[in-house]
């Protein structure tokens, strides 16, 4: 019996089997079609739409993105090719033929029209109160097409009830159109597996297992869903009207930290090209709008980096040489939220090996409500903080019971991209043309290695860095080229690097020193990491490592939810797709070389809270009060 | 289950079980392709794809794994030849598999049974049992080496899509009964990515016979452009109905006196998704190249009302589509819900055109065959019977 | 459900992943064979298929949905199917209906109270010759009649 295993979702949703030849100039390597009566080559098994782009013909598409495989069912994109009795979707035709192709007929222009029609008399999207208002996919085809009326009517009363069971995602399938993107990636690309098709005819619609609330399945927040839906069907959950509330009451002290990622990637709410980074206009704006402090996330990641890799160190000096058996290795990093939910879900027997390190946006919660609320002497009751992530699941993880460790709610909000630049524009604000402005302190100062934590890759890149120069006593500079360490950065789904440390060791810095004598028991190890991104690569990680694979013979791994790392994420501005996911990281890169400081030890702010707060040092009894965390056994079973 | 033994020239012809995978396995695979060229036998599901070219690209590809599928769907509304094939002559259809199985070079051939035929699946099943012992199936079939085929059953759930050949293999995958996009078809990326023939019950026992008695033999049957004979699903208002076996070819009209029907206003051609024809249509011919049809053939006389017909037919594609392509899952809805303004009167004339409109873009837009065929009733009932329906008594005339 | 309810679950439900193997193509012969032994597919078995075969669980409540003869709700002992397409439509399938509804005191979609009959309308049987038709079960009757249907109803077993 033949299987298809490696295959998971139907085949009429994978790639084109057809493989497209790497040379070209081999017969038969390309083929040339009219489009148009147009003569255009290509490469043999191009599909219609591809061909067109390259033709400089654009063919409106809603099912179809870059990211997840073909799907072929919203059929707006169909076109007449010669000879054939119907219209073809361009989407999923590949070329195989000399064909002639015509994307303008009135076959084909009544064809779109009527596709349209057909979703707006479905779809309860009435747009002026619609998140989506200006930025939705149905809404720019319909204007394009002409629609000035309800040709097959409307519907007057949505049909499903909203779930808002989430901390993270809305689902308003009044809303949706059926394109399954949101299915394509959650199965596929994320390989979590909440949403599918359910019904049949004219009663299929996306649901849950079960048409349960999101809240009650297997779903770890990425947002990814939402950040491909083309219209508002699903949407993050969005608290800037409590953030208002909260920036308006002048008893409240409301202050904000900024990851990088929505720094590089704002600019493209404000039309501008993406891969420019705003990040001290963005620092400007928000004062202006009323924040009342401005921090840098960006410096507890250089913490993390600290408290993760002081924790590697310990972890492998306890199985190396006290032969520790019950140590878990590799370290997993748990930065990334909807990487810990999907472990704690579909591998939680592999719990302690994630790092008990919080995530930068949760270590700075506990410390804003602690350190800094002593420091500049306020109440910590009144102090509202909030995060503005790239990020839906942070939403989820500030909500989490256990993140109280202040002794309040630690962070109190966790807004994306998108919010953030909704709230700038509803100040009236235009942020590229704001006036640049620093970071407050005490955390205003962060390295590049905290900034590179928005790239996959990143917090790996960091704590190379850090660690290299921990045991060697090298410098980073002298090991990468730059200090950069290229062999983990890039979008390849999984990423692996061996790092020999050699046999000539550093003394052990004073901020670890009660921790390890010396590195002698180092001497001609190989370091071993890796990195994935996006959940379908980290199954593969994870699957190796029960299998006893490569993988399972490494120290450390970084795992990131999203494709690309937070770049990526599911709060960052809608359209995401690989070509601007490469543009923001050469954003996050470029910025980290620019910087003076590009190693978290060396950042003076974070030996500063070591020498003035954190007196124990990294993984003490306070820091883990503060600064660590422990997880939940979920388990995929829903009840 | 009792059998009955049935009259035709070509399907019901005289046929000995074992016969067609005998003359087969004398022949070269190629001279087997040729006989089937030679025949002009083109798919007996509906489409009508000749089934030669169908078998050369599968046998033809160099994979190592190729499927033979026997489409046994059969849920288009009004048509049942199959399950009398299944049950009566079910040595027609396997011996055509296992002839399909040696020319293609595939070693393994499924059955997709109807799951409302659940209570043929037993017979069948021993059925296949005494073929295994006669070493009909099995390894090195009647003594060629190297020649292992068998066949198993699957069952449908309840789902008509899973008629078409690509929801079919979707469905056998163990996924939800939906159409791919083609190209690629199943003769190159089919059953599990395989090349894979997909046949109607009926194509492989025109098969079994034709490897027999010759391509030749069986051209001089039917017309030209049709070739052979079909077995016709008669069902409605007549005295006699049941399945009949006849040459392409035979006038509407002709087939109406054969089988008793009085009175009659409209004959469905085709099942729910085929056309309908007036009274000045029955003089047409049963053809693929005039009226095409799987083998439904359903009759109403001058006491049925169309738009209750009409209605009926299109409730059934509402529930039956898919539902992933735009097209056919919301179209069929408006379409059904203009029959409904017409039932009860609340209708402009500018609507119902522009339902029309929209029916014709279904016909070229939808993904698969279910939503491009769904309006073909819509549109040919309210274009054959637009007097009575508008003009004279709401669908009803005497 | 009781844990030794489960248990027997995950027990029979291991035996029919064995039996077809365990693959994704697997999925429809294992879930006919539990709604054929229950009469639905309850949620714990659809999780634990979804275990077995490794995909996940919404997964297999979406090929649940998309087939008609498939179902997570339970249904009587006795699902009566009566076709409605034309060609039994024309032939009295409503009167049928009627007496059916009459006689086990339910409308068509509804279970008795007993749990032994469930009434459900089915698109064309493949009987349109000797219609109206129903199924029961795995079971077909032909050339109804609104007394012979209700007898064919109270006479199964």
């Amino acid at each position: 019996m033949d299987s298809r295993k490696d295959y998971r979702a139907p085949l009429s949703q994978q790639p084109l089997t057809i493989e497209k030849p790497t040379d070209l100039t081999a017969i038969g390597g390309t083929i040339t079609v009219e489009i148009n009566e147009k003569k255009v080559v290509v490469p043999l098994g191009t599909t219609i739409l591809d061909a067109c782009k390259m033709a400089g013909i654009s063919i409106p598409t809603l099912c179809h993105h870059e990211d997840l495989c073909i799907a072929g069912v919203c059929r707006i994109c169909v076109v007449e090719v010669e000879g054939m009795r119907t219209l073809q979707a361009s989407c999923a035709f590949p070329i195989t033929a000399p064909i002639k192709i015509k994307t303008s007929t009135s076959m084909v222009r009544k064809a779109r029209r009527h596709i349209i029609d057909l979703m707006l008399s479905e779809h309860y999207g009435e747009c002026y109160s619609c998140v989506r208002n200006g930025n939705c996919e149905l809404q720019t085809l319909a204007k394009e097409y002409g629609v000035d009326n309800y040709t097959f009517g409307h519907v007057e009363k949505p049909r499903y009830e909203v779930d808002r069971s989430s901390y993270s995602v809305i689902r308003d399938m009044s809303k949706c159109i059926l394109c399954k993107r949101c299915v394509r990636t959650c199965i596929d690309l994320q390989e979590v597996g909440v949403l599918e098709s359910i019904g049949r005819g004219d009663a299929t619609h996306i649901s849950t297992f079960l048409e349960k609330p999101l809240s009650d399945v297997i779903c770890i927040n990425c947002g990814q869903c939402i950040n491909r839906c083309p219209t508002a069907a699903l949407r993050a959950n969005d608290p800037s009207d409590e953030i208002w509330r909260a920036i308006d009451d002048p008893k409240k002290h409301v202050v904000i930290q900024t990851a990088p990622s929505p720094r590089a990637a704002i600019c493209e709410e404000f039309g501008m090209e993406a891969g420019t980074s705003l990040t001290q206009e963005l620092n400007t704006a928000l004062k202006r709008i009323g924040f009342d402090k401005v921090f840098d996330t960006n410096f507890t990641a250089d913490l993390t980096i600290i408290e993760e890799g002081t924790e590697l160190v310990i972890r492998l000096y306890k199985a190396l040489v006290g032969k520790d058996a019950s140590v878990s290795l590799p370290q997993f990093t748990s930065c990334s939220p909807g990487w810990v939910k999907y472990l704690e879900h579909y591998y939680p027997e592999y719990l302690d090996n994630l790092s008990s390190a919080k995530s930068p946006q949760q270590m700075f919660g506990s410390l804003i409500k602690t350190f800094y609320a002593e420091k500049n002497g306020v109440d910590p009751a009144d102090i509202v903080s909030v995060a503005l992530m790239p990020c839906s699941a942070k939403k989820f993880e500030c909500n989490r019971p256990e993140m109280v460790d202040s002794g309040y709610k630690d962070v109190d909000y966790g807004l994306t991209t998108r919010e953030m630049a909704k709230m700038i524009k509803e100040a009236g604000i235009n942020l590229p043309e704001m006036p640049k402005s620093h970071f407050d302190n005490p955390f205003g100062e962060a390295s590049g290695a905290g900034l590179i934590f928005g790239a996959t890759g990143g917090v790996m890149e960091a704590a190379i860095r850090t660690i290299v120069e921990f045991i060697t006593g090298a410098k980073a500079e002298d090991v990468f080229a730059n200090a950069n360490v290229l062999d983990v950065r890039g979008f390849e789904g999984i990423k692996y690097m061996e790092i020999p440390l050699g046999d000539t060791f550093g003394p052990v810095p004073g901020l670890i020193s009660h921790l390890v004598p010396n590195w002698d028991w180092l001497k001609g190890a190989t370091l071993k990491v890796a990195v994935a991104h996006g959940t379908a690569n980290a199954k593969k990680v994870m699957d190796d490592i029960k299998a006893g694979g490569k993988f399972s013979e490494c120290h450390f791994i970084e795992f990131m939810a999203c494709p690309g790392g937070c770049l990526g994420g599911g709060g960052q501005p809608i359209p995401t797709t690989p070509e601007i996911r490469e543009k923001r990281a050469k954003a996050i890169y470029a910025e980290d070389e620019s910087l003076e400081l590009r190693k978290s030890h060396e950042n003076p702010n974070v030996i500063k809270l070591y020498e003035e707060f954190l007196t124990e040092g990294p993984c003490s009894h306070l820091s883990h009060k503060l600064l660590h965390t422990h997880y939940l056994k979920r388990g995929k079973y829903i009840i | 289950m009792v059998k009955t033994k049935r009259e035709g020239s070509v399907i019901f012809s005289e046929y000995k079980r074992g016969e067609a995978i005998k003359a087969a396995l004398e022949k070269k695979r190629e001279d087997i392709l040729l006989e089937l060229r030679e025949s002009k036998v083109k798919g007996r599901g509906g489409a009508g794809f000749p089934t030669a070219t169908k078998w050369m690209v599968v046998a033809a590809s160099t994979a190592e794994i190729k499927y033979v599928i026997c489409n046994a769907d059969e849920g288009e509304p009004g048509t049942f030849k199959d399950r009398v094939l299944l049950v009566d002559y079910p040595e027609l259809v396997f011996d055509g598999m296992v002839v399909a199985g040696y020319t293609i070079g595939a070693s393994r051939g499924i059955v997709y049974l109807r799951g409302e035929y659940e209570y043929i699946r037993k017979p069948l099943e021993d059925y296949l049992e005494s073929m295994r012992k006669d070493n009909l199936l099995g390894k090195n079939i009647l003594g060629k080496e190297g020649f292992d085929f068998d066949i198993s059953i699957r069952m449908g759930s309840g789902a008509y899509v899973c008629g078409e050949e690509t929801a079919l293999i979707e469905s056998l995958e163990g996924n939800r009964g939906e159409a791919r996009n083609k190209p690629p078809y199943p003769v190159n990326t089919g059953f599990f990515g395989r090349p894979t023939v997909v046949n109607n019950v009926e194509t492989l026992a025109a098969v079994s016979h034709i490897v027999v008695k010759g391509g030749d033999w069986f051209r001089q049957h039917g017309t030209d452009k049709s070739t052979g004979s079909k077995l016709f699903s008669i069902s409605g208002d007549c005295e006699l109905p049941g399945v009949y076996e006849l040459p392409w070819g035979t006038k509407l009209s002709e087939l109406l006196t054969l089988v008793g029907a009085k009175n009659t206003k409209a004959i469905q051609v085709g099942g729910a998704s085929g056309i309908c024809l007036n009274k000045t249509q029955f003089d047409r011919t049963l053809a693929y190249e005039d009226a095409a049809t799987g083998g439904s053939i359903m009759i109403f006389n001058g006491s049925r009302n169309m738009v209750h017909i009409l209605k009926n037919f299109m409730e059934f594609f509402v529930e039956e589509s898919c539902g992933q392509c735009t097209p056919c899952r919301i179209g069929n809805v408006k379409l059904l819900e203009g029959v409904k303004m017409i039932e009860s009167g609340e209708y402009t004339f500018d609507y119902i055109e522009k339902l029309m409109e929209l029916g014709r873009t279904m016909q070229v837009s939808s993904k698969c065959g279910l939503g491009q065929s769904s309006p073909n009733p819509f549109i040919s009932i309210l274009e054959n019977f637009k007097d009575e329906i508008f003009n004279g008594n709401g669908g009803y005339n005497g | 459900m009781l844990i030794l309810e489960k248990n027997a679950m995950t027990e029979e439900i291991e035996k029919l992943v064995e039996k077809y193997g365990p693959e994704r193509s697997s999925l429809l012969p294992i879930l006919q064979d539990i709604q054929r032994d229950h009469k639905s597919i309850p949620d714990f078995a659809q999780q634990e298929v979804a275990r077995l075969l490794d995909i996940h669980p919404v997964e297999v409540f979406s090929v649940i949905s998309f087939y008609s003869f498939l179902n997570t709700e339970p249904k009587g002992k006795f699902i009566v199917r009566l076709c409605q397409t034309i060609t039994c439509d024309i032939k009295g399938k409503e009167r049928i209906a009627q007496a059916i509804e009459r006689e086990l005191g339910i409308s068509f979609g509804e279970t008795t109270k007993d749990n032994k009959y469930t009434l459900e309308f089915a698109n064309c049987l493949g009987m349109c010759d000797q219609g109206p038709a129903m199924l029961i079960n795995d079971m077909v009757y032909a050339n109804l009649t609104p007394e012979k249907a209700v007898k064919i109803l109270k006479g199964v077993k």
